[in-house]
């Protein structure tokens, strides 16, 4: 058995512990907002915090999230560091087909969290883990940039 | 919201539901009763399956194979050359031959591992040379067509030319790597087969679907799920996976879920063509040309699928946006047992767009003119012809984009300075390229008239809601949101009052795929059309409905056999500057600048269209120097993402992009398509800067860091 702090809530798991968090979290606990898009660490799209580390969720057994804080997409959602991305996201036009957006939420919170005033090339830098298909970045470094500006002082508090 | 200027941003429709990542895309639904499909695949690229031995199946496995499809066993798209699962031969590694089906993916992979096939082999085409080689053995060539000015009057020309130049040029595959890969659901029920998924036309699958189960209109019914991205990918391959899974639940009387893994779908999927094109120019003693005859040759992988009207565009651009005096042209979809290849956003304009900016580029030094003055002599007008005798009778504003880019970019002083700045480095070189591109928008020729016939439908509801019942995929174009517009602004309603839901086979005709930047040009026209219709109708609070269907504007008959008159109704055009900086020691490539003007008639939203033009070219750029595939012996090499390596944010830059305005009669608001426009051309201009950079040619794409060390190195011995 193993046991975990998932969105804020404890919970424990009788799953093998070679099973990946990625799969756990959206098939025993039905939560959907992380994506699949490689399963080799390669895309970003399964990005989820680990002890507020933000991480790829398919290169994760969960044998060793044993005792960790894990949150997901809809672990964030409710908070007003997301609000702000969210609206930032949608003024300067970041999402398009969708599927690497969530991942990208959760690498912009990240670095806000780590940097509330990065540079463009630092922001660059940040979500280069995370591949997205159809923006050509440009406009999620944007969003980025704006929810910085936006939320001044919001980042820093946990 | 009411609309002002429709090309004023709005917020998109499906942004919510995309940014919390509550939108369900296939891999997310879970039914009742659903097993897994996996598939066996084909270990070798030809031959003849002698004997299959199936492991010992566990209770509520079972499989699937030819034996079980209701109907006759090919995936309907264009030729009846593509099985649903391979009974007899196999064409190319990877192909279906059968499926097992069952709860637990695990357990289906290991029996997967357990089934024994053994074939005889046979001596296969493993490479485009090879084919062309072969090219009129039985079966080689699918398809050819030929054009343009007669050859004897060429080689009349060639004969008292000046300079003959001729060239050959490759372009490699391109791997579509939508963030989402391909899935597919059927939905078993006793009277109806509902397939869902990933996908771009609902009704090419619906018509593959009625084929291979043998089935009544009203038997199968095809919903688009939430789509995270297409490019292409999605338009003809989801058909086969939905014949796949619709077969196997119908077989096994359950729903059947089958979503590729990213290294099965880079493997198996469909990718963009690789062309081999052969340049023969004639010039006189100042450079200029007199004549020139272009052949190209498509790598179709083992099935035909859609490479012959790939290579009716990529033939139509084989001139690129150039008016050249005796232009003839042929090509030719080759067979070879390696992975099919097909749709990618810009079907065969690319390789024709890369292969011409280079040839003109390289032109241009024999003519010692600046390539960017040398295709301005040559740029077509309005009113001029084009290559298959039709008409420009559009304006052309190509001259006034290039202008404007000659100045924001400082084109002539930069040029001077990279001059300088390389003359006094040894180890980085800076260099400016250019390239001019159009893309016919909407289907070639009469495909509109005699094969979509798209029809569109608006249903109004009691409480004045309106819903656009259209059979168009939005994958990330954001067409949810401007088709919306569209509607929303002719009936002067609120942007808020009209609903574009998940498109349904059962409830929207068919207003045709989600293709050849048809979309907001055509579909959206016959909304336009329907909206206005619409409201000359309106009665608040009543339920309303009103359908469009296709009217076509004759122009200059289009006549495939003889390939001329007009070939598309309406052109996109667009300007790219790229500046680079190579590494010369390790042949990297890095973008210093983009600049980018387009001309798509009118823009719907301008926040949507920048989205297109940041994302086609940083697919567009990557595909000149990044993006690198290939196949040996009929296996596709790069089986993972950072093996083929699509871009990072690291790799693009800021695009410094332009849209100009002028609007098109028959699109809506005067609009015209955009999306494959933005990708066409950022591998020339990629190209052109790099060679600018090291003063020297290349004859492909992609020019990866390896094919610039080699080519110095080459110089270098050259040079002694
Ligand atoms: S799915 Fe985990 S990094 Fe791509
Ligand atoms: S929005 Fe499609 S992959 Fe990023």
């Amino acid at each position: 058995m193993i046991t975990f702090t998932l969105n804020g809530r404890v919970v424990e798991t009788d799953a093998p512990a070679t099973v990946r968090l990625l799969d756990l979290i959206r098939d025993d606990f039905e939560l959907i907002g992380t994506k699949e898009g490689c399963g080799e660490g390669e895309c970003g799209a399964c990005s989820v915090f680990v002890n507020n580390l933000v991480q790829n969720s398919c290169l994760i057994p969960i044998g060793s999230i044993a005792g960790a804080n894990i949150q997901t997409i809809e672990g964030i959602i409710e908070t007003e560091q997301f609000k702000i991305l969210d609206e930032s996201y949608s003024v300067a036009g970041g999402v398009q087909c969708g599927y690497c957006i969530p991942g990208m939420i959760m690498a912009s919170a990240a670095l806000l969290s780590k940097n509330p005033h990065p540079s463009e090339t630092e922001i660059r830098e940040g979500i280069s883990g995370n591949l997205c298909r159809c923006t050509g970045y440009n406009m999620i470094v944007d969003a980025i940039n704006l929810a910085a500006q936006k939320g001044d002082g919001i980042w820093q508090k946990k | 919201m009411k609309l002002n200027d429709i090309s004023t941003s709005v917020p998109k429709k499906d942004h919510k539901g995309k940014v919390s990542g509550q939108l369900p895309y296939i891999s997310d639904v879970k039914v009742e009763n659903m097993v897994y499909g996996v598939l066996y695949r084909s270990p070798i690229a030809y031959g003849k399956i002698s004997t299959i031995q199936l492991p010992n199946l566990p209770a509520g496995y079972e499989v699937v194979g030819s034996e079980q499809i209701p109907g006759p066993n090919y995936v309907k798209i264009i030729k009846e050359d593509q099985p649903i699962f391979a009974s007899e031969w196999v064409n190319y590694i990877g192909e279906p031959i059968l499926m097992l089906v069952g709860k637990e993916l695990n357990t289906l992979y290991r029996l997967l591992n357990e089934v024994k096939i053994e074939f005889e082999e046979h001596q296969a085409i493993y490479t485009l040379e090879d084919a062309i080689y072969r090219k009129s053995e039985s079966g080689v060539t699918m398809a050819s067509y030929e054009f343009g000015e007669s050859l004897e009057i060429i080689s009349a020309i060639e004969h008292g030319a000046h300079q003959i130049i001729e060239e050959e040029y490759d372009t490699g595959y391109q791997e579509h790597v939508y963030l989402e890969p391909q899935g597919m659901l059927a939905l078993y029920k006793d009277d109806e087969i509902i397939v869902q998924g990933s996908m771009q036309c609902l009704y090419y699958i619906k018509n593959a679907l009625l084929s291979a189960l043998a089935c009544g209109e009203d038997e199968v019914r095809v919903i688009q799920s939430a789509t995270g991205g297409g490019f292409g990918g999605k338009e003809e391959y989801p058909s086969m996976m939905a014949c796949h899974v619709a077969v196997a639940a119908r077989a096994v009387k359950k729903s059947v879920m089958l979503v590729y893994d990213r290294s099965e779908d880079m493997v198996v999927t469909t990718k963009r063509h690789p062309a081999k094109i052969n340049y023969r120019t004639s010039l006189d003693k100042d450079g200029n040309i007199l004549s020139m005859c272009v052949d190209l040759f498509l790598d179709a992988g083992a099935n035909e699928g859609l490479s012959s009207v790939v290579l009716q565009r990529a033939l139509l651009n084989s001139a690129g946006v150039y008016k050249i005096p005796h232009f003839h042209a042929k090509g030719f979809v080759l067979k070879t047992n390696t992975v099919p290849n097909g749709a990618f956003r810009g079907f065969g304009a690319p390789q024709s767009f890369a292969g011409i900016e280079s040839h003109i580029g390289h032109l241009s030094k024999q003519a010692k003119i600046d390539p960017l003055e040398y295709k301005r002599k040559y740029l077509v007008k309005q009113g001029d012809p084009t290559i298959t005798k039709g008409n420009f009778r559009d304006p052309v504003l190509m001259e006034e984009m290039i202008e404007d880019l000659l100045y924001s970019s400082d084109y002539k002083k930069k040029k001077e300075d990279f001059q300088r700045f390389n003359q006094q480095n040894q180890r980085y070189k800076k260099g400016m390229g250019t390239s001019l591109f159009l893309h016919g928008c909407g289907f070639t020729g009469s495909g509109e008239r005699d094969h979509i016939k798209a029809t569109v439908k608006l249903v109004k509801t009691k409480n004045d809601h309106v819903s656009l019942k259209i059979s168009n995929s939005d994958m990330g174009q954001g067409i949810l949101t401007t088709l919306c517009k569209i509607v929303a602004k002719e009936l002067d309603i609120s942007y808020e009052q009209v609903f574009y839901p998940d498109p349904d086979t059962k409830e929207v005709p068919d207003s045709g795929p989600t293709v050849a930047s048809r979309t907001t040009m055509i579909v959206g026209k016959l909304l336009e059309r329907a909206a206005r219709k619409l409201k000359t109708q309106w009665l608040s609070g009543v339920e309303q409905e009103v359908e469009e269907h296709y009217i076509h504007r004759e122009m200059i008959p289009w006549n495939e056999k003889t390939f001329t008159g007009d070939a598309y109704p309406a052109y996109s055009w667009g300007v790219n500057f790229v500046e680079v900086e190579v590494d010369t020691l390790t042949g990297n490539v890095r973008l210093e600048k983009v600049y980018a003007n387009y001309e798509v008639g009118k823009v719907i939203d301008e926040r949507i269209m920048k989205g297109q033009i940041d994302g086609g070219l940083a697919q567009g750029l990557a595909y000149g120097y990044l993006e690198k595939m290939t196949s040996k012996q009929g296996k596709i090499q790069q089986k993972s993402i950072s093996d083929y390596g699509p871009p990072t944010s690291l790799d693009v830059v800021p695009i410094d992009s332009k849209v100009f305005d002028n609007p098109y009669t028959d699109g809506p608001y005067g609009a015209k398509g955009a999306g494959e426009l933005t990708l066409i051309g950022g591998a020339p201009a990629v190209q052109s800067a790099i060679e600018n950079a090291l003063q020297t040619s290349f004859q492909q794409i992609p020019i990866t860091p390896e094919v610039i060390i080699n080519s110095l190195w080459t110089k270098e011995g050259e040079e002694g």
